[in-house]
């Protein structure tokens, strides 16, 4: 008996360290990779990086200043799309929905949002690059605005649902419309909770790279309007790591720790706006 | 305040148009339902046309098209059994790595680690899953494939080389090398929807369990994760679902070999990979459709595996009662 109590302390002892083990591994990952990235990317970024256009493959030097513009065009396009649609719809969905139609559209929300990001841009390919025979920012732009849309949709239904009933009601009993009480009551009061979420969809679709490879392509020079290839800092970043100069990958590190930078900070700001929003609605 | 005045006269006055929008429910009801309605055209628009520009090779190749290993440009001839294999094989692989890494983690951070620990590790387990995935496919080119080249795969090779999975010659590249970076991106989901599922087991499965004379590790395995086994299972599939469509990393990583080879050390393709490289430069048509076949079977493939896994986290968390 005291044999196989020994055994399952063992075990137990085994196991436990296992999954902490686990845990450990899955973190160092993390902390490897920001590190790593850090590190690479801060050695290769300079000030050109921010103001240069790329040289001649091969020739050191130069900076990735169009791909910056160009990634804020897209972002500009896809949240100008994305952002208002996403938000009536999550409305739609939250306050004035019946019951089965809502269940469809939150279900094909869902479906758009497990859609293979490279299969959006084929989409983007066929209705906006085929017909007009080039590659344009409209085209990333809206591929980009596809992968916005569900995010943006769940999270304005989440936060809507979560108001209170009770501030509803009071609206109502005092005569307003139902439209007047969700724009001037519901809205402004879950206003920060669908702020994070938006924040957080634009943050997600600004490292996205497959649905621009075909849509936005590429462009090695400052493009003068919306209806030319656009050069990106996530395409760059591919096309310059899978390239065979040591230069083009030091800027790819470069980009790379830029690109990092903007989404963990989005990341990590709304978590932080979320936090202190919870502990005053508490206090 | 005005309204308080409006009622007596608006009985004798005609209601105003603007008076009716200002009041109208409906038209914010009809408006709100267009945008709605819009998300769900966009996504028929998509499947209808992804449907409409692989025709041509629906007709030409047939379900031979998923058999063949042809890709030949010169003669126009498509086949997608190697861009199958690719993303079937190597998701497989990396779920193999992930799934026993991942629910670890998720059953230490939701059933052992005090919250102080599990409340911070959890928020940087879920920043793994912001980073872009071209900044996965960065760091698996310069770190994971020489890595791999010198030390993973001729450990691997010298013990376990009398398979055919693991003989060949070592590039670096290839199908192990995209299973371990994939493996490292659905760590992330894996481990918070675990382990949301087993923060929703009621508290009281466990102390049942410890009240017995279970040990802390047979409440967790004999009690709480049969409970939580659906939601495991559903976080597994949203793993699937991300792995297979995953592109950038896996295109940086794979080799891009159109073919079938049973050695994983061997550079090979995905679906997702073979459409990010080669759609740019889709000369003829019936190249063209036969890649957008390939989105197509990739589309189809996620959805069948997200629908499976949103049914699953929903049949589990609609059961369990305590947080």
């Amino acid at each position: 008996m005291s044999m196989h109590l020994r055994w399952r302390k063992t075990v137990n002892l085994v196991m436990l360290s296992l999954t902490g083990l686990c845990t450990v591994l899955t973190v160092s990952i993390l902390l490897l990779i920001l590190g790593y990235l850090v590190w690479n990317g801060g050695r290769s970024l300079t000030w050109a990086f921010f103001t240069q256009l790329p040289k001649s493959p091969g020739e050191a030097g130069g900076g990735m200043a169009h791909a910056i513009l160009g990634t804020a065009q897209l972002i500009g396009i896809a949240a100008a799309i994305g952002l208002p649609v996403g938000f009536i719809a999550g409305v739609y969905l939250a306050e004035f929905g019946g019951t089965t139609f809502p269940f469809v559209i939150r279900y094909t929300a869902d479906l758009l949002n497990g859609v293979p990001s490279i299969v959006i841009g084929i989409f983007a390919y066929i209705v906006i690059v085929l017909p007009v025979k080039h590659f344009s920012a409209w085209a990333g732009g809206f591929a980009l605005s596809l992968m916005l849309i569900p995010i943006v949709v769940r999270a304005t239904e989440q936060f809507l649902r979560s108001v209170p009933l009770s501030l509803r009601e009071g609206s109502l009993a005092l005569g307003a419309s139902q439209w007047r009480t969700v724009l001037s009551v519901v809205i402004p009061a879950s206003i920060r909770g669908i702020a994070t979420g938006m924040i957080l969809g634009v943050a997600r679709i600004a490292g996205e790279t497959a649905p621009l490879l075909f849509t936005s392509f590429g462009n090695n020079f400052w493009s003068s309007s919306l209806n030319q290839p656009t050069a990106s800092l996530p395409v760059m970043i591919f096309n310059y790591a899978i390239s065979p100069y040591d230069d083009w990958h030091r800027q790819a590190w470069a980009a790379g720790l830029v690109l990092l930078g903007l989404v963990l900070t989005a990341n990590i700001a709304t978590r932080l706006i979320l936090l202190r929003g919870s502990s005053t609605q508490r206090g | 305040m005005a309204s308080a005045a409006v009622p007596a006269e608006s009985t004798v006055r005609p209601v105003s148009l603007w008076r009716r929008v200002w009041k109208g429910d409906s038209i914010a009801h009809l408006v709100t339902f267009l945008f709605a309605a819009s998300i769900l055209l966009i996504t028929l628009l998509l499947i209808y046309q992804l449907f409409t520009h692989a025709t041509l090779a629906r007709q030409k190749f047939g379900w031979g098209f998923f058999t063949s290993q042809a890709w030949d440009h010169g003669n126009d001839v498509y086949g997608a059994l190697p861009f199958i294999y690719g993303t079937c094989l190597t998701s497989l692989i990396a779920l193999i790595i992930a799934v026993p890494i991942g629910v670890g983690s998720a059953i230490f951070l939701s059933e052992l680690a005090p919250s102080k620990l599990a409340g911070p590790l959890t928020f940087m387990i879920e920043l793994l899953a912001a980073v872009p995935s071209v900044i996965y496919g960065l760091l698996a080119i310069f770190t994971l494939v020489p890595l791999m080249r010198t030390v993973v795969e001729p450990a691997l090779k010298s013990v376990l080389g009398f398979t055919p999975l693991f003989s060949g010659p070592i590039y670096g590249v290839g199908y192990l090398s995209a299973a371990m970076i994939l493996a490292i991106m659905t760590f992330p989901f894996i481990i918070s929807v675990s382990r949301e599922a087993l923060l929703d087991v009621p508290r009281e499965q466990r102390e049942a369990a410890l009240a017995l004379g279970a040990t802390r590790w047979e409440a967790t395995w004999d009690a709480v994760v049969p409970f939580a086994k659906l939601g495991i299972f559903g976080s597994i599939f949203l793993g699937l679902a991300r792995a297979l469509g995953e592109t950038m990393a896996v295109t940086m990583v794979i080799g891009n070999d159109p073919a079938v080879h049973a050695s994983l050390f061997a550079s090979g393709y995905t679906i997702a990979s073979v459409i990010a490289n080669e759609f740019a430069e889709a000369g003829s048509d019936i190249f063209l459709h036969s890649l957008v076949m390939l989105g197509l079977v990739l589309f189809l493939l996620t959805i069948i595996i997200n629908a499976a896994a949103r049914l699953l986290i929903l049949l589990t968390t609609r059961r369990g009662t305590a947080r």
